[in-house]
């Protein structure tokens, strides 16, 4: 029981299925109710896709685990319907701040650029993500989230996946066409199907303290090498909602977890950091240890691997939940468009392509971060320390502090979906890059933000001075879109005017989006449902857009 | 010439879009060139790469100054 937030119950609803001889037939299941899953049922749902959610507990996350959401998992959240309440609730930060024994060695700012809706970073306890998801999930009336339901076996097949559900009632058989694995580091289904996964453990132990205190803190994120309160160790303070502040002690491993996790032993150490006598409770405590490791590949046959069950990285990065929230907004586009017929099964490999991609960066970068903040031997100890000496005096060696490359999203630059740049365009927004948000407004009403208007289908976009020019081939080369199979969305960006025949039109009120885009009249994008760039030219050509679009829907072009 | 102070680690055969990648992937390697050394396999190491790069830079002068920021902080003012 904590002081600040009272643990939901949901109740277990005996399901029909365990009266029925029969084993009922359903197009999706998702494992597991965390931050990933949900956000997998949701995104499905909103596509009118049924999905069936099975979680063994029947409550959100206990503790203190996720903490920091960032930029890009926000967007997704938003397209969930739940970024809003999220960064309401949280606390945003862009300012990070770093210690080396009892000095400042120089301070970060996350967002450098100006005019994104969404910030660097939010802290939140992940128990509140989740609370939100649920009820955003609640609202949706084809999921059907399912307490207390444990799968204790799985049998794929080549037309469906079997699973057997334990419940408090009994244990029942359900069926379905794509089973979604969001159960976790752990991963039963992994497990049951025998489904490596690689990587490594780091060989350390860190301390995890949620402390309740009135303080006047600001909200920043502030990391603390080999200070005179914890010598020879990290410390990682971040400020949560609820007056809830959640501290890291790297305690090396030899460190004894139950001996650790003792107030007698905990509120000295945060005593000594605080450095007064201010009041604090302590709210929760745990000892944590973790690996880098991802499984081969993310797709086998009809069973999906999202999140922690896919991948794991080290904490440092916030590179897990966010990364996890990424492969849903990856992979929810792709299974529809395969299950309604319109691209192959073949497409979910390019799921399994990116985001294996992703986790690679992810692991990548977290690993490199975990050896800068836990060296491992003299050698490792003193190039660490030389660079944290000289970041007092040198921008470079800033430059090579590493408490924590801060999750940002892939650029799928390798990835067999983009239609390369065949005209040339400068700027980062290339074929495979998530999209930089910027602020527009929006003649038919709706955000006054980029990112709001895409997503969900594909878009493409087209640029030009004046809306009301867009001319009368142009305008039928784009309602000739809007018909096709996989149904393409027009949107026109604009200085001035309006698009005829109802064509969305967005003003670039303040030029970020021709500055972040490169664009020129006449430019065009051709955007993915998960917002990444698929192709762009510098005119509007109907048979290259229906090639590139055939291309990012993993039909050959 | 002045010595750099600025950040001035680059990839160029590699797109990179985050600003840290290039210095985070020389740390990296600098870390990895001494896995599996003693101690006295490592200092060699070490030596042998600050000429390399002495030599890379060449200006004299500039190395002078590169040894002065070096030796700051290290021995008492």
């Amino acid at each position: 029981m904590l002081k600040t937030y009272q643990y939901p119950k949901f109740p277990f609803v005996r399901p029909a299925e365990l009266d029925s001889p029969q084993t009922r037939h359903v197009p999706v299941i998702v494992v597991g109710a965390g931050p990933v899953g949900l956000s997998a049922a949701i995104d499905l749902a909103q596509r009118n896709i049924p999905v069936v959610v099975l979680d063994e507990d029947d409550t959100v996350s206990i503790g203190s685990r996720g903490v920091c959401y960032a930029k890009r998992a926000l967007e997704i959240l938003d397209r969930y319907g739940v970024g809003e309440r999220v960064v309401q609730k949280g606390v945003s930060w862009n300012v990070g701040r770093t210690f080396f024994r009892d000095e400042e060695v120089f301070r970060f700012n996350l967002v450098p650029e100006p005019d994104h809706h969404r910030p660097g970073m939010v802290n939140l306890q992940q128990y509140y993500l989740e609370e939100y998801l649920i009820d955003r999930a609640r609202e949706l009336p084809n999921i059907d989230l399912r307490w207390k339901s444990t799968v204790i076996g799985v049998t794929p097949g080549e037309d469906a996946v079997t699973v057997r559900v334990e419940t408090p009632a009994g244990a029942y058989a359900l069926s379905c066409d794509w089973l979604i694995a969001a159960d976790g580091a752990r991963s039963p289904i992994r497990r049951m199907l025998g489904l490596d996964i690689e990587g490594k453990i780091f060989m350390d132990r860190f301390l995890i303290a949620d402390v309740v205190m009135k303080a006047d803190f600001p909200p920043e994120r502030w990391f603390w090498f080999d200070p005179p309160f914890h010598p020879g160790q990290s410390v990682l303070l971040h400020r949560q909602a609820d007056d809830v502040w959640r501290i890291d002690f790297q305690l090396g491993w030899d460190a004894d977890p139950e001996e650790e996790k003792k107030p007698e032993r905990v509120i000295p150490r945060i005593r000594a950091m605080l450095g007064d006598d201010r009041e604090f409770e302590l709210e929760w405590v745990s000892v944590y240890t973790f690996q880098c490791r991802r499984m081969k590949r993310f797709n086998h046959g009809r069973v999906l691997f999202v999140g922690d069950s896919a991948h794991q990285v080290s904490p440092f990065g916030a590179r897990g939940a966010n990364s996890g929230i990424q492969d849903v907004d990856n992979l929810g586009w792709k299974l529809e468009l395969v299950m309604q017929g319109k691209a192959p099964a073949a497409l979910l490999d390019t799921y399994s392509d990116e985001r294996t991609y992703a986790a690679d960066e992810n692991i990548r970068n977290s690993t490199r971060s975990t050896d800068f903040i836990t060296p491992k031997g003299n050698v490792s100890k003193t190039f660490r320390n030389a660079v944290l000496g000289l970041a007092r005096h040198h921008p470079f060696a800033r430059g090579l502090v590493n408490s924590g490359r801060l999750s940002v999203p892939s650029f799928y630059v390798d990835s067999p979906l983009n239609t390369a740049d065949a005209d040339a365009f400068a700027g980062r927004m290339v074929p495979g890059a998530p999209m930089d948000d910027a602020p527009v407004a929006a003649a038919g009403g709706g955000s006054p933000w980029l990112l709001p208007h895409f997503g969900q289908g594909f878009r493409l976009m087209i640029a030009l001075d004046d809306a009301a020019a867009l001319d009368a081939a142009t305008a039928e080369g784009l309602a000739a879109l809007r018909r096709g199979a996989i149904p393409v969305e027009p949107i026109v960006i604009a200085r001035e005017g309006g698009a005829p025949g109802g064509i969305e039109t967005l003003h670039d009120v303040k030029g970020r989006v021709r500055e972040r885009y490169d664009l020129q009249p006449g430019t065009v994008y051709l955007v993915r449902p998960d917002q990444h760039v698929a192709a762009r030219w510098r005119r509007f050509d109907p048979a290259a857009i229906e090639a590139a679009l055939r291309r990012a829907s993993g039909q050959r072009a | 010439m002045m010595i750099t102070l600025e950040y001035n680690f680059r990839e160029p055969r590699t797109r990179t879009f985050y600003g840290y990648e290039a210095g985070d992937a020389f740390y990296e390697a600098l870390i990895e060139a001494h896995r599996d050394l003693d101690e006295e396999q490592s200092a060699l190491v070490n030596a042998r790469l600050v000429l390399l790069l002495a030599n890379h830079v060449g200006d004299v002068d500039l190395l002078r100054e590169a040894i002065r920021l070096a030796r700051e902080d290290v021995v008492g003012g």
